[in-house]
């Protein structure tokens, strides 16, 4: 039961098994955990990217193939649904529609990309996602009738999802079973199902292939696999992925703005929670994306008080200021893409191999 | 397909140039004329357009010269942009009196002064940036872009650690500032006179460097067959280091060129500026210089055309060129096939 549930792809080491069921018991009970707003925005946040994450390891870890276009999707998803909400009107109807739009459209771009960038060199395809992903976002600022422009778009949600709304009068556990919190189960669920299935692509026999194109594209493409088609399917199973992540986002937000999709530096979040959880494991997306948003959350307000210890000294404050966050994140991961490339996941599983 | 292989045979071996790619840059430009509907509005674009285009040039040279030896392809090549306007802002702090006088000589000399330190900076910079960054992860096409993606990133922040995150306005210098006029209205910016005539001083001396001198010769062997230079006993690395610096050099010259054109500074400006150079590479085709230079003319001029006739349009002019062009010719417009 439980081998059909994770496609027969177990974590394949106990410290590995421990952390996912603490991440997934967490995530699962965290509107009855803990109290307040901010944690359970963390835990939201944390199941968004997990499934955002997981769709782009797709890309890098099993394809072998980068792609700077991914937070466009996330985009998509992102305005998708908030420009059905905001101009439908507030109803189940405009989330549907609006999800479904987003990811046909992100689907459909997706296939455009591949199909022209894929065809030549597989490193066209890494430049051009970066040069439509730039154009994508100016687009999305310049456009303001439709998206808002900088300001972005804040919506009603449907009813049910409004802060306000009170399933039962009573509390379970303690906590008050209001709209924000089957927002959150909304979140959590559609992320876990969006994380098995793609964990389901990667072990199928599709998924194979793609691994077989990441070691050894010219052998794949020899022993009959039409490479182009094969990276192309998955460029955009991934994108329609990003684009339920980008709705999910959306959702629990009730706004949609360039900072909160389309910024470069979510790219970079994305890259570095693969990369450190580890390419090519789906697992590695969850502990990634775990990892870095608690580190972002938490670590920040360190990272601020040590930039305040070093006001005195000149460059040292500059360098540790909370602005800088981007300077040790880079640092970081340029270090973990040499030194530690299969990433968390890849290290658990080498140490208890070796027993 | 043996007709093709053919025909690229004779195009590398220098026996004929591919005109189509060339007479069809003039058409846009000249096709431009009824849209834009005046004449002189037409020319100013061109100019516009030319020494934007140039300018382009001299930052994806080197890009595009680095892939086509060692296959590396280096996303940190936005960055020595930004680094190289911002040294020569070092320069242009100290010499403020200098940019004011109206001294012709004296505007010159800062200027010169400016470009000549941040070539220098932005090559010890590529050099370092060679070693640190890229040389661990020579052949590995998934690590270079991650890792010099990171280096853009790390060096990014730097820059806004030094410099602040806010904008810095730069002045031209006092007389290549306003226009000449020619004819009754036709006014021409001097300086973007100036970067064109920049841009053509750097794409001939690249010219005369690979086709009349023996690192040339070794350069463009290089890109046709690495191996086989190898094997001929000259050392390969070092080449492509020598490449590699000047490649950076190029884009600091750039850099301090594209301030002074936009005549404010950001941090950002490289990542933009890298963009369009990563549509002008794979437009002109990878490791191609000749590519390099048409691709760079046909984009300014569509960017600038179009900006002027539909803004909106402008804004995806570019993209829209590229996949037109990858329509036509996949590799690019002056293909590069490695042997």
């Amino acid at each position: 039961m439980l081998g059909r549930i994770l496609s027969g792809d177990f974590p394949r080491a106990w410290p590995l098994m421990v952390v996912l069921l603490i991440i997934l018991l967490t995530l699962a009970l965290a509107p009855f955990l803990f109290s307040g707003a901010q944690p359970l925005n963390v835990a939201a946040k944390i199941c968004v990217f997990i499934l955002l994450v997981a769709s782009y390891d797709l890309l890098l870890g099993y394809t072998g193939i980068v792609s700077f276009a991914h937070t466009m999707f996330f985009g998509i998803g992102g305005y998708g649904a908030a420009i059905a909400l905001a101009r439908i009107g507030p109803d189940w109807g405009s989330v549907a529609i609006g999800t479904l739009a987003a990811m046909i459209v992100a689907g459909v771009l997706a296939l455009v990309i591949g199909l022209f960038s894929l065809r030549v060199r597989a490193i066209f395809f890494a430049m051009i996602t970066l040069a439509v992903a730039t154009a994508f976002a100016v687009l999305a600022s310049q456009l303001s009738g439709i998206t808002g422009g900088e300001d972005g778009l804040s919506y009603r949600v449907p009813e049910i999802l409004r802060p306000s709304f009170r399933l039962s009068e009573g509390t379970v556990l303690g906590t008050a079973i209001n709209g924000r919190v089957i927002t959150y189960y909304i979140v959590f669920f559609a992320a876990l199902a969006g994380f098995l299935v793609l964990l389901r692509i990667v072990n199928s026999p599709f998924g194979r292939v793609l691994q077989a194109i990441r070691e050894n594209d010219f052998r794949a493409e020899a022993l009959g696999y039409p490479v182009v088609v094969y990276r192309s399917i998955a460029s955009v199973a991934s994108a329609v992925m990003a684009a339920l992540a980008g709705v999910l986002l959306a959702l629990w937000l009730r706004y949609t703005g360039p900072d909160t999709t389309l910024s470069f530096a979510i790219m970079i979040d994305v890259l570095l929670m693969v990369v450190i959880g580890g390419m090519g494991t789906m697992y590695g997306a969850v502990i990634g994306a775990s990892l870095m948003i608690l580190a972002e959350n938490y670590l920040q307000a360190l990272m601020k008080g040590l930039g305040e210890a070093a006001s005195g000294v000149p460059f040292a404050s500059a360098l540790l200021s909370a602005d800088r966050w981007l300077l040790w994140l880079g640092i970081l991961f340029i270090l973990s893409v040499y030194f530690f490339p299969a990433g968390i996941v890849g290290k658990l599983r080498a140490l208890t191999g070796k027993r | 397909m043996t007709d093709r292989t053919a025909e690229k045979e004779e195009v590398r071996a220098g026996a004929a140039i591919d005109w189509t790619p060339i007479l069809l840059t003039v058409a846009v430009a000249l096709a431009a004329i009824p849209l834009v509907g005046s004449f002189s509005t037409w020319v100013t674009l061109t100019v516009a357009a030319l020494a934007m285009g140039m300018m382009i040039f001299i930052m994806a040279s080197g890009l595009t010269l680095v892939f086509g030896l060692m296959d590396v392809i280096n996303f940190g090549h936005g960055v020595f942009i930004s680094v190289g306007a911002y040294m020569g802002l070092l320069v242009l702090w100290p010499l403020a009196g200098w940019v004011d006088s109206s001294s012709v000589f004296l505007n010159v000399a800062v200027l010169l002064l400016c470009i000549a330190f941040a070539m220098a900076a932005t090559g010890l910079f590529g050099l370092a940036f060679e070693r640190v960054i890229v040389r661990p992860v020579y052949g590995q096409h998934l690590k270079q872009i991650l890792v010099t993606m990171g280096g853009l990133i790390v060096v990014e922040q730097l820059l806004y650690a030094f410099f602040g995150g806010n904008p810095i306005t730069i002045a031209l210098p006092q007389s290549f500032r306003g226009g000449l006029a020619f004819g009754p209205d036709i006014v021409v910016e001097r300086y973007r006179l100036i970067a064109v005539a920049v841009g053509v001083v750097v794409f001939l001396g690249m010219l005369l460097v690979l086709n009349r001198t023996r690192i040339g010769l070794l350069v463009r062997a290089g890109v046709e067959n690495a191996e086989m230079v190898e094997a001929l006993g000259y050392n390969i690395r070092r080449l492509f280091i020598g490449v590699f610096v000047a490649g950076s050099a190029l884009a600091g010259l750039g850099g301090v060129m594209w301030g002074f054109y936009q005549q404010t500074l950001t941090v950002g400006m490289g990542l933009q500026v890298l963009v369009l150079i990563f549509i002008v590479v794979i437009i002109g085709g990878l490791g191609s210089i000749g590519g390099c230079l048409i691709g760079s003319l046909l984009v300014a001029l569509i960017a600038n055309y179009t900006a002027f006739i539909e803004p909106k349009i402008a804004l995806v002019s570019n993209i829209g060129l590229m996949l037109a062009v990858l329509l036509w010719r996949p590799q690019g417009l002056y293909p590069v096939t490695k042997s």
